[in-house]
């Protein structure tokens, strides 16, 4: 019966159930799209981490991110290979640059050197020409998102980064970045050659254990061989990445604060409709309780209402959110939605409801039943 | 009939309001119902008959005196307790039905089941039998909004008989009724208490109910002034002439 009783109320007065449903649906969408650009923009952060075979990062001192890094010399290389536990230390070179556009024109990017066959980082995603293909003279790969940033058409497009001619070999397909700047994969000398490094030099080496080889133990006899560099997991790697762009820059915190003003707004209109949905059956609820009812099978019924309103609002949300993710896919903040994000919004979707409740259920408390005898 | 009663208060006081406005709405008030009666409780407005209703079907506390229903005693029960004991000894019917508009007939009746916690098949059996015993088992699946004024009074009694309860409270029943519903109610009413389990008290300033009543308790001024018992053999031929008498001129 409390099922019953809820969903009748609420259908009751379709109009007040309207607004009940935008605001949720509201609330839904904004916290969705915010939330999913939130772990969008973070797989886009950390997706080089992520891609990457290391279980450790040799890093220069203070390095926040995988674009950000200084430069190491190469003699701490031979210092990792020669620590207990360590298979094998891939250098790899990633910084920005300047691509120079056929057409005249300048684009910013990251030049990510690092070589295939030491199988530290690849291109992935490839959807034309190869990894392979990379070794070519000038070779390098792009992500088919910037053909327009970049000014090429294709595979063979040529074009200068920094004085050095390049052309493409491989196009990969949805490998982005946060800050928008394409990522362009060469091979480590190549990279060295672009970026005008030195020959040893890397930002990073990534550093792959011997089989039974326990992390922390050679974690720590790097950092004591390296005293002038850090030596981190891969999941500080991507902590730090995360915290330097969403964090360091103000972009996370609006995202956040965007999902929090969601809640917020949902919450108010929720529990303002249900406050109000409560006010008008008052006197039902005086009936329950002349009848004999407990409190607590009252609240269970505008506990109901709020639960029916937060399912119903949710389905309309979660439906237009689908929509905006799968239009967002291959534009340049694409909007993730996994079901453990899902889950988690129907369940913040429900905790929102219930405490819109509050209100109504602190009215329903001070109802005083003789008001049955007052009609 | 058994003359242990079922309701039995004792000195009721009720002070209503604060300070200043503080008013004694109930001055000392004793009385009892019996199972087996309809009694109907009279008294001119603000002569504290709806207070002693509320105090009776346990939804005010007196603030002195004591109060028994079904042999349990009320003094000191929590809100929660006193709804504990309304749901077990107590029917009421109200004066606007206060039938929830969006339940059906059926749906109106299983709800105070409900609220016992009973088990979903156990109250559409009883609520149908109660609609029925009312004479609305053709109406199980009407909303209140579709019934005439009569038909959602009965299915309020209906409401109140379903949970079979020691004492069923009426407040006015037949003051939003036509005279034609309002003896059919009242008719049901006086059947009801001819179940010797059970007692009607029926709160009412209407004299075409006097015909049904076993007892006739006079309140004014928050004292109990007449209590009158009418099943005097004199009095039974007076009532059933009167029934009688209705149905020639139906």
């Amino acid at each position: 019966m409390i099922l019953t009783l809820a969903l009748r109320n609420l259908f009751h007065d379709r109009i007040r159930l309207g607004v009940t449903l935008v605001g949720i649906l509201f609330a839904v969408v904004l916290v969705a799209v915010q939330l999913g650009l939130y772990a969008g923009t973070s797989k886009m952060i950390i997706s080089m981490v992520h891609q990457a075979k290391g279980e450790l990062w040799i890093v220069p001192y203070g390095a926040d991110s995988f674009e950000g890094s200084g430069v190491l010399t190469g003699s701490e290389r031979h210092a990792a290979l020669s620590t207990p536990g360590v298979a094998r230390a891939i250098p790899i070179v990633a910084s920005f640059s300047k691509w120079q556009r056929p057409q005249g024109g300048e684009q910013l990017c990251v030049i990510v050197g690092v070589d295939a066959a030491d199988g530290g980082l690849v291109p992935w995603n490839i959807v034309a020409g190869s990894t392979e293909a990379l070794k070519l003279p000038d070779a390098v790969a792009i992500d088919r998102t910037y053909y327009k940033d970049l000014g090429v058409t294709g595979l063979n497009s040529t074009a200068e980064v920094r004085g050095s001619r390049v052309r493409v070999t491989a196009l990969t397909h949805g490998i982005r970045s946060f800050t928008t700047t394409p990522y362009i994969f060469t091979t480590l000398n190549r990279g060295r050659s672009i970026l005008k490094l030195p020959p040893d030099a890397a930002t990073f080496y990534l550093i792959q254990l011997q089989e039974g080889a326990d992390q922390g133990v050679v974690q720590a006899a790097l950092a004591k061989r390296l005293p002038d560099v850090e030596v981190i997991t891969k999941a500080e790697m991507k902590r730090r990445s995360i915290a330097h762009w969403l964090f360091g820059t103000g972009a996370g915190a609006a995202l956040i604060g965007g999902a929090i003003l969601g809640v917020l707004v949902g919450t108010v209109i929720v529990a303002q409709t249900l406050y109000s949905s409560t006010k008008d059956h008052l006197n039902e609820f005086a009936t329950l309780r002349a009848l004999g009812s407990s409190s607590g099978y009252i609240h269970k019924v505008i506990l109901a209402q709020a639960a029916l309103s937060a399912i119903l609002g949710y389905v309309l949300g979660m439906s237009i959110a689908m929509t905006v993710v799968a239009i967002s896919v291959d534009t340049s903040f694409p909007i993730i939605m996994t079901p453990q994000l899902a889950f988690g919004l129907f369940v913040l979707t429900l905790v929102m409801c219930a405490a819109s409740a509050t209100g109504a259920i602190m009215k329903v408390m001070k109802l005083d039943p003789a008001m049955v005898f007052n009609r | 009939m058994s003359m242990q009663p079922i309701v039995n208060v004792r000195d009721i006081v009720k002070e209503l309001g604060q300070g200043a406005g503080k008013v004694r709405a109930l001055k000392g008030v004793s009385m009892s119902l019996n199972p087996g009666e309809l009694t109907l409780l009279m008294g001119p407005s603000g002569s504290g008959k709806t207070t002693l209703l509320s105090i009776l079907g346990c939804i005010l506390s007196p603030t002195e005196g004591s109060i028994t229903i079904a042999g349990e005693d009320t003094e000191g029960l929590s809100p929660e307790g006193l709804a504990d004991l309304r749901r077990r000894h107590v029917g009421f019917v109200f004066q606007s039905y206060n039938l929830f508009p969006t339940l059906n007939a059926l749906e109106n009746v299983r709800l105070a089941l409900d609220v016992r916690g009973e088990r979903y098949a156990d109250t559409v059996i009883k609520a149908e039998t109660a609609l029925r015993e009312v004479g609305l088992a053709n109406r199980l699946r009407s909303f209140p909004g579709n019934m005439s004024g009569g038909e959602q009074q009965r299915v309020a009694v209906a409401r109140a008989l379903a949970i079979r309860p020691s004492v069923i409270l009426a407040d006015e029943p037949t003051a939003a009724l036509d005279s034609e519903n309002g003896h059919a109610v009242m008719e049901l009413l006086s059947d009801i208490a001819k179940d010797e389990s059970r007692a009607v008290l029926a709160v009412t300033h209407d004299p075409r109910t006097h015909a049904y009543a076993d007892r006739i308790i006079r309140i004014e001024d928050g004292k109990i002034i007449d209590d009158e018992r009418r099943l005097t053999s004199g009095d039974n031929v007076t009532r059933y002439d009167l029934k009688r008498k209705r149905k020639l001129h139906a």
